[in-house]
């Protein structure tokens, strides 16, 4: 048996709902992994210290606000500076096609966005944890 | 992988707190990975410092918010503080959600606090074993304080409060019974009882029947020099986390000598015996006939008890040859 892929699932930003990344918890809890959620209104420093200190596999990040072409900068600066740069980064909400590539560029290893069918995002996980290998 | 460090490279920056060092550890450790054993068993010789504090309690008995609370005045008197936070698995996909960190989301980036959210079935090789592994990377890291919340319901859970030097069991008004510890079994493990949300009218029925039980000799621990006392607390109001905080230092006073040496001889009696199990069952299923006697048995023509006493005879003979 092998460990449960470890997954925190973060809201960062004003956006005060979090019916979907609730929705995604529910899924992966029940494809067999741990699942952290952060709550609400996160900083990327408070995330990122809180996926460093749990050591997850996957740090999926929501936003809806648009704010995303400066927070994941941050995050993974902040990654970087405490020495998680093996982490998986994920980035659901909504957002235009042009910031998705550019996400892409920066690191994020997938960006889901509102309409991925659950069994996609489970799927998508598993594949980049295992091309990643043992940590 | 080119860039995996191993584990015994992690000691050094773990033991200067270094959070990566620490954090990467803990996931091997909740692995099993043979390759962390040796390391693990360093970790073991070089622990033994921190305070373990186990905090138990039904689930919605407040034991996360309280946690929180009590972080913050530890950390007010100068010390590190370390929580594993343990939520049950899904018995149907043995995933979680771990919920607990949500109500710490406060302490995130205070430099001096670590927090670990640990799922029951999330270990590879038993869930008491791997907790108290846990305890000692960060026994190591310098944290003076580790606080291991779990719920308290189930084998594993109650095993591992049991584990730690001072056993804080929480009861908590309206959610149902009175005193929720008693139909759980845990009232006797504890050293301490608190009753948590006492900002609610109706604790003080949860109040005046927990300590009529005491009253009556039910619950008051196992240490022949201590008498569990009775704390009320309100997270929402701050109310209770001194006489809580004292409580824990005067328990840990109470253990000096005699007390503290029986305590840890206890608590290594029941890692050695959870570490043997672990790895007799592995060493069992790992017998070239296991599948066979397995099937054997689903045929009906051996019975369970019957094979395994094969199982077993066979196996202490390739032992000792
Ligand atoms: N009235 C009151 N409610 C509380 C208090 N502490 C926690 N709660 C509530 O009790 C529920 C469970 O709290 P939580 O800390 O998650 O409990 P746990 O499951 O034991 O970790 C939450 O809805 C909290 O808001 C308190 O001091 N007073
Ligand atoms: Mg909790």
């Amino acid at each position: 048996m092998a460990a449960p892929i470890r997954v925190l699932l973060a809201k960062i930003g004003l956006d005060g709902h979090d019916r979907g990344v609730k929705v995604v918890a529910r899924t992966l809890r029940d494809a067999g992994m741990d699942v952290i959620y952060s709550g609400l209104h996160r900083t990327p420093e408070e995330v990122v210290s809180a996926a460093v200190q749990e050591d997850v596999d996957v740090l999926g990040v929501s936003l809806l606000s648009g704010v995303q072409m400066t927070v994941f900068p941050k995050i993974f600066k902040l990654l970087e500076e405490n020495r998680a740069k093996d982490m998986i980064i994920i980035a659901g909400g909504v957002m235009p096609d042009e910031d998705v590539e550019e996400l892409k560029k920066m690191g994020v290893a997938e960006v889901m966005l509102q309409d991925t069918p659950p069994q996609k995002i489970v799927d998508t996980l598993r594949e980049l944890v295992e091309a990643r290998g043992v940590r | 992988m080119a860039d995996y460090i191993p584990s015994m490279d992690l000691i050094e920056p773990a033991s200067k707190g270094e959070t990566w060092a620490v954090a990467r550890l803990i996931s091997r450790a909740e692995a099993n990975m043979s390759e962390v054993r040796e390391a693990i068993g360093e970790i073991y010789r070089r622990a033994g410092n921190a305070h373990v504090i186990g905090l138990t309690g039904v689930p919605g008995s407040g034991k996360s918010t309280m946690v929180a609370k009590l972080v913050h005045k530890l950390r007010a008197a100068g010390r590190r503080v370390a929580v594993v936070a343990i939520d049950p698995s899904s018995p149907y996909s043995g995933g979680s959600i771990l919920g607990d960190r949500i109500r710490m989301s406060d302490l995130a980036l205070d430099r001096d606090v670590f927090i670990r959210s640990m799922a029951t079935h999330g270990s590879v090789g038993g869930m008491a074993h791997a907790a108290l592994d846990v305890v000692d990377i960060l026994d190591i890291a310098g944290f003076d304080k580790i606080i291991i919340e779990t719920v308290g319901v189930g084998q594993d859970e109650v095993e591992i409060a049991n584990a730690s030097h001072t056993t804080v069991v929480v009861s908590a008004p309206g959610l149902g019974d009175e005193v929720q510890a008693i139909k759980a079994g845990i009232l006797e493990i504890a050293d301490i009882h608190v009753v948590s949300k006492c900002d609610r009218s109706d604790s003080n029925k949860t109040m005046t029947d927990l300590k009529s039980m005491l009253r009556d000799g039910i619950g008051h621990g196992v240490q022949p020099n201590w008498r569990a006392p009775v704390i009320g607390s309100s997270s929402f109001q701050e109310e209770g986390f001194d006489e809580l905080v004292a409580a824990f230092d005067k328990h840990l006073e109470s253990l000096e000598g005699e007390p503290g040496r029986a305590r840890r001889e206890q608590i290594s009696s029941f890692r050695l015996r959870k570490a043997a199990e672990a790895l007799m069952l592995e060493r069992f299923e790992a017998q070239s006939d296991f599948d066979g006697a397995a099937t054997d048995v689903a045929a009906r023509t051996v019975d369970p008890y019957s094979a395994a006493e094969t199982l077993v005879r066979n196996f202490s003979s390739e032992a000792s040859s």
